[in-house]
C-alpha cells in the first residue's frame, strides 16, 4: 500500500511541474506582460519584479528562480495591487472558498445520494421519473444561469435571502445551492445507476436469498459497490466547483479566490492570475490523488 | 423492438435512425433545435432593428410589439430580439466549429496512436494523461489574458481541449480494429498504413465518435458561455448568450427580460443537445437498451 501511495504521489509531480512551466513560458511570451521591458510600470512594481524574477540574468536562471520561488510558496507581487503579494490575496480569499467548496461538496453527497437512491429503489416508477428528470434539468442549467434566477426568485422576489455579500449563514444559502445544484444532479445519475447494477450483482442475491432484511442489504452489503463511482467523482467534482466558485463568488459578489481570478484576468493582473492557475491546479490535483487513495482503499479489486 | 424492422432488412445505419426517431425526448428536441438554428439564422431580418442600433425612445424597455422590440432593449437601448438572435449564430458557431476542431485532432491523434500500438502508442497516451490532469479552463483563460480576445482563440483553445476524450475513444477502438482480419487483409494487398488508417480504422471507430461529438457540442457552448460571461470570450460589437446573460444578470432586478431571453434560448438549446447525443447513443449502441 505504502509503495503504491509513493508511486501515486511521484505520479503527480510531472503534472505540477507542467503547469508551472507552461505558466512561466506562456507568460513570458505574453505582449505587455512583467517580463517585457517596453511595459511601463511604476517604480515600486518595477523594483518588486526586479528583486523576485532577476530579469537581468538568462532565461534559464529566471525559470530556476521562478519554479524556487513558486515551491516555496511565493507567487510574486501583484500587478495592481501595490501592497499585496499574490500569495497575501489568495491567503485571504481562500477561507471563502473553501467553505463554500466543501459546503457544496457535502451538499452534492447528503442530497445527491439520497435522492439517487430513491430513484433506484423505485426504478421506472414516478419518482425514479421525476427524479431523473430533475438531474437532467440541474446538469443542463449552467451556473451562471441558475445564479442569477435563484437571486431574482429568492432575493428580488420573495425577500428572502440576501443578494449578495458575505458575512453569516445567510449570505451562504444561495451561492451554495447555485454551486452544488449541478453536481447534485450528477450524484443522484451516478448513484441511481450504481445502486442498480449493485442490486443485480450475485452477492446481492445471495444476501437476499439468506433471508436478510432489505435495509441491512442496502447498507451493509451494497453500499460500498454503490459508492465506487461516487468517489471517482470527487475528482472532476473539484475541479466543476472551483470553476463554478469563479462565476457564482462573482455574481454574489463574494471576496473568494475565484473572485481575485477574474478581476485579475481583466485588469491584466497577469502574476495574480497565474498564482490563481497554480494554486487551483494544485487543488485539483491533490484531490485526484486523495481519490485515487480512497478508490485503492475501498475496493479490494485494484492491486498496488 | 419489432422483428419486422429486420426482416426487411435494413442496414444498421437505417435501423439507428429508426431508433432515434422512436426516441420521443430525440425528436422533438431535433425539431426544436432544427427551429433555433432556423429562427437564428433567417429571422433576424424581420426585426427593423440593427445590431448596435440605439433606440434612444426606448432604453431598457420591456418587450412589445409596438415598438417592434419584441424581447425588449437593454440597458443602451439596443434591440434585444436582434442581439439573441446573433448571439445565437456566434454560440451555435463556436460549438460546431470548436467540436470540428477537437473532433479532427482526436480522431487522427487516436487512430495513430492506437494503430502503432507498442511504445509510440504508450508514450503518445501518456502524454493524453498528463493533458488531462491539467485545469484548461484556467489555461484557456491564461490564453484570453495574454493574448487579447478573440474569438479564433476561444475556438482554437475550446477545441484543443476536448480532443482528449476523442482521441481516448479513438484509441481503444482502433486497438481492437487493427486485430480484425479485414485489416490484415488490407496489409498483406499492400496497402499502406496511411491508407489503411484512412479507410479502415477511422470509417469503423465513427459511431462512438459521432455520440461523443453530439454531446460536446453543448459543453463548447456552455464553455464560450462561461467565457463570456466573466468578459472574457466573445468582445463588442459581437455578443454571444454567454455576454446577453452576463449584462442581463447584471440588470436583472430592473429588467429581468434581459436575462430570461438569452438564458431561455441557451438553457433549450443545451437540452436539446443533450437530448440527442443521449438518443443517438442509444439509437447506435443497442446494447445498453
Amino acid at each position: 500500500m505504502l509503495s503504491y501511495i509513493l508511486k501515486r504521489i511521484a505520479g503527480t509531480l510531472p503534472t505540477l511541474f507542467i503547469i508551472i512551466t507552461i505558466a512561466f513560458f506562456m507568460i513570458r511570451l505574453a505582449p505587455g506582460g512583467p517580463f517585457d521591458s517596453e511595459r511601463e510600470v511604476p517604480p515600486e512594481i518595477a523594483e518588486n519584479l526586479e528583486r523576485v524574477y532577476h530579469l537581468n540574468d538568462p532565461l534559464w536562471q529566471q525559470y530556476g528562480y521562478y519554479l524556487l520561488n513558486v515551491l516555496k510558496g511565493d507567487f510574486g507581487p501583484s500587478f495592481k495591487y501595490q501592497d499585496y503579494s499574490v500569495s497575501e490575496l489568495i491567503a485571504q480569499g481562500f477561507p471563502v472558498s473553501i467553505q463554500l467548496g466543501l459546503l457544496a461538496i457535502i451538499l452534492a453527497l447528503v442530497i445527491g445520494v439520497t435522492l439517487g437512491s430513491i430513484a433506484a429503489l423505485r426504478q421506472n416508477k414516478t419518482v425514479d421519473y421525476l427524479v431523473m428528470t430533475l438531474a437532467m434539468t440541474g446538469i443542463t442549467i449552467p451556473n451562471f444561469v441558475m445564479a442569477p434566477i435563484l437571486v431574482l426568485v429568492f432575493a428580488v422576489f420573495l425577500g428572502w435571502l440576501p443578494a449578495g455579500g458575505w458575512g453569516d449563514l445567510k449570505h451562504m444559502v444561495l451561492p451554495v445551492i447555485a454551486l452544488s445544484l449541478p453536481q447534485i444532479a450528477m450524484v443522484a445519475r451516478m448513484t441511481r445507476a450504481s445502486l442498480i447494477e449493485t442490486m443485480n450483482a450475485p452477492y446481492i442475491k445471495t444476501a437476499k436469498a439468506k433471508g436478510l432484511p432489505p435495509r441491512l442489504i442496502l447498507l451493509r452489503h451494497a453500499s460500498r459497490a454503490t459508492m465506487l463511482p461516487i468517489i471517482s467523482w470527487l475528482g472532476p467534482a473539484s475541479a466543476a466547483i472551483i470553476t463554478g466558485s469563479v462565476v457564482v463568488e462573482q455574481i454574489f459578489g463574494l471576496p473568494g479566490i475565484g473572485r481575485h481570478f477574474v478581476n485579475g484576468a481583466l485588469n491584466r493582473d497577469y502574476t495574480l492570475v497565474m498564482g490563481v492557475v497554480i494554486f487551483y491546479g494544485v487543488i485539483i490535483i491533490l484531490m485526484n490523488l486523495l481519490v485515487d487513495l480512497l478508490y485503492a482503499w475501498l475496493d479490494p479489486r485494484i492491486r498496488y | 423492438m419489432e422483428s419486422t424492422t429486420f426482416d426487411k432488412g435494413y442496414s444498421p445505419g437505417q435501423q439507428a435512425w429508426r431508433r432515434l426517431l422512436q426516441n420521443k425526448a430525440a425528436l422533438y428536441s431535433m425539431v426544436i433545435l432544427a427551429l433555433i438554428v432556423f429562427v437564428c439564422l433567417f429571422l433576424v431580418s424581420i426585426s427593423p432593428w440593427q445590431l448596435d442600433d440605439v433606440d434612444w425612445d426606448n432604453i431598457g424597455t420591456a418587450p412589445s410589439f409596438i415598438g417592434q422590440h419584441y424581447f425588449g432593449t437593454d440597458a443602451n437601448g439596443r434591440d434585444l430580439f436582434v442581439r439573441t438572435l446573433q448571439g445565437g449564430r456566434i454560440s451555435l458557431m463556436v460549438g460546431l466549429l470548436a467540436t470540428a476542431v477537437s473532433f479532427i485532432i482526436g480522431i487522427l491523434y487516436g487512430a495513430v496512436a492506437g494503430y502503432t500500438g507498442g511504445k509510440t502508442d504508450a508514450l503518445m497516451m501518456r502524454f493524453v494523461d498528463i493533458l488531462y490532469a491539467l485545469p484548461f479552463m484556467f489555461f484557456v483563460i491564461l490564453l484570453t489574458v495574454y493574448f487579447g480576445r478573440s474569438i479564433w482563440l476561444i475556438f482554437i483553445a475550446i477545441g484543443a481541449v476536448e480532443w482528449l476524450t476523442m482521441a481516448r475513444i479513438v484509441r481503444g477502438q482502433s486497438l481492437a480494429l487493427k486485430r480484425r482480419s479485414f485489416v490484415e487483409a488490407a496489409r498483406v494487398t499492400g496497402a499502406s498504413h496511411f491508407n489503411i488508417i484512412k479507410r479502415h480504422i477511422i470509417p469503423n471507430t465513427l459511431g462512438p465518435v459521432i455520440v461523443y461529438a453530439t454531446l460536446t457540442v453543448p459543453q463548447v457552448i456552455l464553455f464560450e458561455s462561461f467565457l463570456s460571461f466573466l468578459g472574457l470570450g466573445v468582445q463588442e460589437p459581437m455578443t454571444s448568450w454567454g455576454v446577453l446573460i452576463a449584462e442581463g444578470a447584471s440588470q436583472m432586478e430592473s429588467a429581468p427580460w434581459m436575462l430570461l431571453f438569452p438564458a431561455g434560448f441557451l438553457v433549450v438549446t443545451l437540452f436539446c443537445l443533450n437530448f440527442i447525443g443521449d438518443g443517438l447513443r442509444d439509437a447506435l449502441d443497442p446494447k445498453d437498451r
